[in-house]
């Protein structure tokens, strides 16, 4: 039977790994290549790479990084980050990503999705999601959660996959940086919601937090995190050990 | 050397990545010369079986592939690429392939209870039906990945691995000279790549 996936997210900012908390003052943590063997070697089942930078000349930079990655790491790596185009798809996969993530790019134009999918494939498009409460009501926010679209996050999402997307990641702002455990909430009506693999991201603290979130919810496929794991307060392979000692599937 | 067959198929990045990280000399091609004079084959391919199919015939790399296949030189096919290789794909109609192997492509919606998500995307457990020099460097219950919404059904004898999802999933094949992986073994870690090390070293 299929596995839980791990996830970590690398943050690349200067062909450098960047983290936050809830979005703002990012610190530089390591070497991309580095982490991304690391945690391969460790037992993580894909990497995520988000390219945040803005530049043209970082975004070359970027690229560079991702066809290092790629010649050296042989699990799915999936890349997001400033994808705004079929073009953009094309720019990353040719460097050897697997999957894209869309996020602000499907929110101005959602038409990107679909023809994303017709192009690629429904398996390459991966549906970014960060989502907020608002007056009681999950909101979808752009630009790196700094921007209310007003959007209603459910809505949005099963939109998205059926216009053609795969896989959807769910991050919540709410819980994102504060390490108090995944949005359970959030993330079980998302699972409701759609027929297609959900990424929990935002708030992984412990390794308790992912227990209790393939305990809490069967249905989601993989959790998602980057700073517990770069500043290395979880170890993969332990984590995936105690996740197979409470009977959860995972590739040891 | 090794000829990745180029028919405009996906980007072959990873997968010749993965050769070169285990020393082995490969090129990806569409060039049928270097094809025919290429130690072995492998047939990639992500999409459509019936825009592969149309593609490898345009080219007319179909024949050159069915005439180095019979010569006997090892070819293995991934993904889709596998899928290529069996006699029919009922992926969007009915469509004639490679028939280098016996069987049929058909959806796994309908073959696997409705909960289970598709496509079968993520890592799933080899269960080894019966020995192969591919798995040299494996065990019995490795992982590798998938990404697919369609799979080879009633291959004979040809199924060396199986794996569980919700119905007995053909992952990979072999017939003679001729092999197949449903899963992708250049995502696969180490466990894919000692799979094609294996085939490259098979005589």
């Amino acid at each position: 039977m299929i596995t839980k996936r791990i996830i970590p997210c690398l943050d690349i900012r200067n062909g450098r790994v960047v983290k936050g908390t809830n979005f703002k003052g990012l610190s530089d943590v390591s070497s991309p290549v580095e982490l991304a063997r690391l945690y391969s070697d460790c037992g993580a089942d894909e990497l995520v790479f988000y390219d945040i930078t803005a530049s043209f000349e970082e975004r070359k930079l970027f690229t560079d990084i991702l066809k290092e990655v790629a010649s050296e790491i042989f699990i799915p790596l999936t890349v997001g980050g400033g994808i705004n185009t079929v073009d953009d798809f094309d720019r990353v996969l040719k460097c050897g990503a697997d999957k894209v993530s869309v996020n602000s790019g499907a929110i101005k134009n959602p038409d990107l999705i679909g023809q994303a999918a017709q192009k690629y494939g429904n398996q390459c498009v991966v549906l970014s999601v960060d989502i907020k409460r608002v007056d009681g009501e999950f909101h979808v926010f752009a630009k790196g959660g700094r921007e209310d679209t007003g959007l209603d996050a459910i809505e949005w999402i099963k939109d998205g996959v059926r216009r053609g997307a795969g896989e959807v990641v769910v991050n919540s702002i709410d819980t994102d940086g504060v390490k108090n455990g995944f949005d359970i909430e959030l993330l079980k009506i998302v699972c409701d919601a759609v027929n297609v693999p959900v990424i929990a991201s935002g708030g992984a603290g412990s390794v308790d937090h992912f227990i209790r979130l393939f305990k809490e919810i069967p249905d989601i496929d993989a959790g998602l995190a980057a700073s517990v794991f770069h500043f290395g307060e979880i170890e993969i392979n332990q984590l995936k050990a105690e996740l197979r000692n409470n009977d959860i599937i995972v590739r040891l | 050397m090794i000829a990745i067959i180029d028919y405009g198929v996906g980007n072959l990045f990873s997968l010749t990545s993965s050769f070169k990280k285990i020393g082995v000399d490969v090129v990806a091609t569409a060039d049928k010369e270097v094809i025919k004079s290429a130690d072995k084959l492998i047939l990639p391919g992500v999409g459509a079986f019936a825009d592969a199919i149309k593609k490898l015939r345009d080219n007319g790399l179909d024949r050159v592939i069915i005439d180095e296949a019979k010569k006997g030189k090892k070819i293995m096919g991934i993904c889709l690429g596998m899928q290529l290789l069996f006699e029919k794909s009922y992926e969007y109609g009915e469509h004639d392939g490679l028939a280098l192997l016996k069987g049929k492509v058909v959806p796994m919606e309908n073959r696997i209870p409705a909960n289970l998500k598709i496509p079968h995307i993520g890592w799933n457990a080899l269960g080894f039906k019966r020995e192969s020099e591919i798995f040299r460097y494996i065990n019995d219950g490795d992982f590798v990945y998938f990404v697919h919404s369609f799979y080879a059904d009633e291959c004979d004898d040809s199924v060396i691995a199986t794996s569980e999802y919700g119905a007995e999933i053909t992952a990979a094949v072999q017939k003679e000279n001729v092999y197949g992986c449903q899963f992708h073994p250049e995502k696969s870690g180490s466990v894919g790549l000692n799979i094609l090390k294996a085939f490259c070293e098979t005589e």
